[in-house]
């Protein structure tokens, strides 16, 4: 565990995408730690002049309900991560477990796991969130995490499936059922912690259209208007007719908020990748680039 | 010599094609041999010919379509309950191929054996699973100090070498070794090799030993069994069998090895040789008859209708145990098919 | 024909690797060169660097590789491209990894055909009946997908492909490893009988020496990127003169004669990422010398062969066999004692 870890730590050092795109998330997860350090004010308090510019009182200038917009940037960081990472690791292990699963099992039980996993995938994405939506009427943050699940594990699953059944013919897993190991422990312990890279980058995936999804969800109104979060800041915005009218800053901020986690995400999912295929990482002349020579199997035989 | 393991008219099919299709695949057909205590028995047969598949069927990965194997005079089909599976598991270990993925990428190669010895001697403490797991590592030749290595730190020699260390681990009866040094360099597979050898001597453990190198099977096995098209063509002690083989196949498979300190064949041998283009046929649904007729320059009109059974060879005085599934070798005529 | 002379590949990283180090040689028109080594020797690099296919980070930092005489270092690809598949073709280790997959082997013959001129329909199937039925597969193969015929047919293509321009080098990479051992004696033979036809020389990489004994003109032995040892094959298996080349052969164990226990070499190939004084081999050899420690042996002629090892350099360190072996003697007690599992 401890050895993965660094290993990612790792891949993300050596990448300056994901680097860049590590200090960005870590940028809004210490802004959703301690919203008080940066904003001072309530950011649902009605205090202020209404619908007014950047200046060196509000940063970006007010809502049309008179709210200092910043501060409604950044405790809106809470809720949005909060659903980011709640959704994405729900989908991620359901999917995780899923798809191996059919996997391993094979026969009649990948059959049964992937009919249900295809009905799932079918389903129309968004017209489905908006009926669920629609139906619990302002959704807060757990429902919403919910519905994303929900719809989120399917395509993961089908990925995480093919990437299983290519580790399916290894003899470790072989030698683990000879051995006499039940198929819990083998989908669990032997078969998972190799797929680490590609979970990490399904997650990420999954962070990142759930963070999109959910603003859109909120944008249209059918999330928790009196919430703080960057998509009923949106919503918000759309009713004050904010571009309309010239408030430009309250439709950017969020906007910009949104795109910079999703690109925060995006980043770091570079590293994963070239975990998963070194043929991706890019060739350095003299920085730091380990690649052991046995890396490019040329022949069945290696050092002996 | 007591018998370890006994199978008998052990067959496997396959079926293959879509849902909708009748056609089988013999993989493994009326296969009987048997395995005693302290004996290396050579399993040899080109790719394709059910050597594999015999050893996942005695490792119970594949149930069998019919035949029945026995080991300590008890069916393997009496097995039901987990317990009995893992007592037999630990009995009967596997090791595998291929270095490279034999053992987990994640884990540091005391894994496997841990695991192994949670599972098989659940009575031993935590501490006396460690002084075990040392204890096997020493007996095949690698330190205590690297149970704590990960799978990419070792070679594929040593690595190979923890496939045996997890065997061992359950104080075995019999090691199923598939194929353990093919992928292996030439000049680590003796290494190999003689550790198989000092198994037998000093454990006591039997080892069957598949491969598609017969002459890896002469250094380290007392008797050998060559297998064609999922069949048996012929069995005996090795060197008898070697030094006189008896079917053509067997035959075949001699005159093709290369012997690097021989002198170069003649040119009516290379003429020979290369005109030699069959290949092991893939058995589907096959009609009765030898399955190497239509490779063999000896076949008689017998040979195309009825499917030759192994049957015991007479032998001359002192020689034990040779048999062959050939007519013409059965008639006790002088099988001169390949030189 | 070909001529490799200061050949040096060097693999980018951290801690740059050389696994080709200073290989010179050459090849004479019609000849068979067998070049033998294990994993990691570098012989696959070596022989991806003469058929310019290296990719980074590996890359030719030394040397040339002079073929009918220009050096093939460099040229540019379009220059390259003219010559491949013409006058210099190449077999890899496995069909399926070298053939496409999802086109049937007669278009892939029709794609080699056509990089190289603009030859008619009625050419090309011409051609390509002609070149398979010269390692015995029917013509109405060409209509089949790689993964329809054998493991031995597929390689018999691969090497019908090869010939499509009668190159005057073919290249081939451990072309019979996927084999069975009858496949791999008839594949070879029909190499043979090819070469001696139409008159092409070979590389012929592998890690079985046995396999290229009754086969190649010329053997090179390698080891760690260097040449251990090169000369005439049946020199070099009557009196291999390098003890690496010696440990290899005795190896094999044999089908016929006494059953005799072998010790193979023990420990493993160096890590060619840490650079040490001395001889490559030294830590595994049984016949080695102080000096083997801190002076690395040059390639010098003996016999006909050259070899790299300092039992046959120069006059002083004219160490005989026997006193070498009864050095070997105590120093292999020594080897087995440390431990060097394999």
């Amino acid at each position: 565990m401890k050895d993965s870890l660094a290993r990612f730590g790792r891949a993300i050092a050596r990448s300056r995408k994901a680097t860049a795109g590590a200090i960005l998330l870590a940028v809004f997860i210490v802004l959703a730690l301690f919203p008080g350090l940066f904003a001072r004010d309530s950011p649902t308090a009605e205090a202020y002049a209404r619908n007014l510019g950047p200046s060196s009182a509000h940063l970006f200038g007010t809502t049309g309900l008179g709210q200092d917009i910043f501060s409604q940037a950044v405790y809106g960081t809470g809720q949005v991560l909060e659903i980011a990472f709640g959704a994405g690791l729900a989908s991620t292990l359901i999917a995780a477990l899923i798809g191996v699963a059919a996997a391993y099992l094979g026969g009649f039980w990948d059959g049964v796991l992937n009919l249900f996993t295809d009905v799932v995938l079918v389903i129309p994405l968004f017209p489905l969130l908006i009926v669920i939506a629609a139906y619990v009427h302002n959704s807060g943050t757990s429902v919403l995490i919910a519905v994303l699940t929900f719809t989120g594990w399917s395509y993961t699953a089908r990925q995480l499936r093919s990437q299983a059944l290519s580790l399916r013919g290894r003899d470790f897993l072989a030698a683990a059922r000879v051995r006499g190991e039940r198929a819990a422990y083998i989908i669990t312990v032997e078969i998972l912690p190799t797929m680490s890279s590609l979970l990490v980058a399904a997650f990420l995936t999954n962070a990142l259209y759930d963070v999109l999804f959910a603003s859109s969800l909120q944008f249209i109104g059918l999330g928790d208007p009196d919430s703080t979060s960057w998509g009923t800041m949106l919503y918000w915005a759309q009713s004050n007719e904010a571009l309309q009218t010239g408030y430009y800053l309250q439709a950017i901020v969020p906007g910009a908020c949104i795109a910079l986690l999703g690109a925060a995400f995006a980043l770091l999912n570079y590293a994963f990748d070239e975990i998963g295929n070194p043929a991706l990482r890019p060739v350095r002349r003299r920085r730091a680039r380990s690649r052991p020579l046995g890396s490019r199997r040329v022949g069945r035989l290696e050092h002996a | 010599m007591t018998e370890l393991l006994r199978a008998d008219h052990l067959t496997r099919h396959f079926k293959i094609g879509g849902a909708l299709s009748r056609r089988t695949l013999h993989a493994v057909d009326d296969v009987s041999f048997g395995i005693g205590e302290r004996e290396i028995v050579a399993l040899a047969g080109e790719s394709g010919s059910g050597k594999s598949t015999v050893a996942r069927l005695l490792a119970r990965v594949y149930r069998p379509t019919s035949g029945v194997i026995s080991f300590d005079g008890q069916p393997l089909a009496r097995i039901r309950s987990r317990r009995d599976a893992l007592r037999y598991s630990a009995q009967v270990p596997m090791v595998f191929q291929d270095p490279f993925s034999s053992l987990h990428p994640v884990f540091r190669v005391s894994h496997g054996v841990l695991r192994t010895l949670r599972l098989h001697r659940p009575e031993l403490s935590p501490r006396e699973r460690q002084a075990e797991a040392e204890r096997v590592f020493t007996v095949v030749g690698l330190g205590a100090d690297m149970l704590q290595r990960f799978p990419h730190e070792l070679s594929g020699g040593q690595r190979q070498r923890v496939g045996f260390a997890q065997a061992l681990a359950t104080r075995p009866r019999l090691i199923l070794a598939d194929e353990p040094v093919s992928m292996l360099d030439v000049s680590i597979r003796i290494g190999l090799l003689n550790l198989m050898t000092r198994l037998r001597d000093e454990e006591g453990v039997s080892i069957l030993y598949i491969t598609h190198d017969i002459a890896s099977a002469r250094y380290v096995a007392d008797r050998l069994i060559v297998m064609y098209a999922g069949q048996i063509a012929e069995a005996g002690p090795i060197d008898d069998l070697l030094a006189s083989p008896r079917h053509p196949y067997t035959q075949l498979l001699l005159s093709a090895v290369p012997d690097p300190k021989a002198p170069p064949p003649g040119s009516e041998a290379l003429a020979a040789a290369s005109g030699e283009r069959g290949e092991p046929p893939k058995v589907i649904d096959p009609a009765p008859g030898c399955r190497f007729r239509a490779r063999c320059p000896i076949a008689i009109d017998k040979c195309a209708t009825t499917t030759p059974e192994l049957r015991a060879l007479p032998v001359a005085e002192g020689a034990t145990g040779r048999a062959a599934a050939c007519h013409v070798a059965q008639a006790d005529t002088e099988v001169a098919a390949f030189s | 024909m070909l001529e490799v002379s200061g050949l040096t590949v060097e693999y980018a990283a951290s801690r740059p690797v050389r696994a080709v180090d200073n290989v010179s040689f050459s090849v004479a028109s019609g000849e068979f060169l067998g070049i033998v080594g294990e994993s990691g020797c570098g012989k696959s690099t070596l022989l991806f660097a003469i058929a310019q296919l290296l990719t980074p980070p590996a890359e030719v930092t030394a040397g040339s590789v002079t073929f009918d005489g220009s050096n093939l270092v460099t040229m540019t690809q379009r220059q390259l491209s003219a010559i491949r598949w013409r006058d210099l073709s190449v077999v890899m280790q496995s069909a399926m990894n070298a053939l496409n997959p999802v086109k049937s082997i007669g278009a892939q013959f029709a794609d080699a055909l056509r990089a190289h001129g603009r030859p008619s329909r009625q050419e090309v199937a011409d051609r390509s009946a002609e070149v398979l039925r010269l390692v015995g597969i029917d013509p109405v193969h060409l209509r089949s997908y790689p993964h329809q015929l054998s493991g031995g047919m597929r390689q018999r293509a691969m090497i019908a492909m090869a010939l499509l321009f009668t190159p005057d080098l073919v290249i081939m990479d451990e072309p019979t490893s996927a084999l069975d051992v009858v496949a791999q004696r008839s594949l070879m033979t029909q190499i043979k009988e090819l070469q001696a036809s139409l008159g092409f020389a070979i590389i012929f990489v592998t890690h079985d020496m046995s396999l290229v004994s009754h086969f190649s003109d010329r053997l090179l032995v390698m080891y760690a990127g260097q040449i251990a040892e090169i000369g005439d094959t049946r020199r070099v298996f009557g009196q291999p003169l390098h003890p690496y080349s010696r440990g290899l052969l005795e190896a094999f164990p044999g089908i016929r004669g006494l059953r005799v226990p072998l010790t193979g070499i023990p420990g493993a190939p160096p890590d060619l990422s840490v650079s040490r004084a001395g001889c490559r081999f030294e830590p595994r050899c049984a016949a080695r010398m102080p000096q083997c420690g801190t002076t690395a042996p040059d390639l010098v002629s003996r016999d006909g062969s050259d070899v790299r090892c300092l039992l046959y350099a120069g006059s002083g360190t004219e160490a005989t066999m026997d006193a070498a072996s009864a050095d070997a003697s105590t120093s292999t007690d020594a080897s087995t004692n440390a431990g060097t599992a394999q």
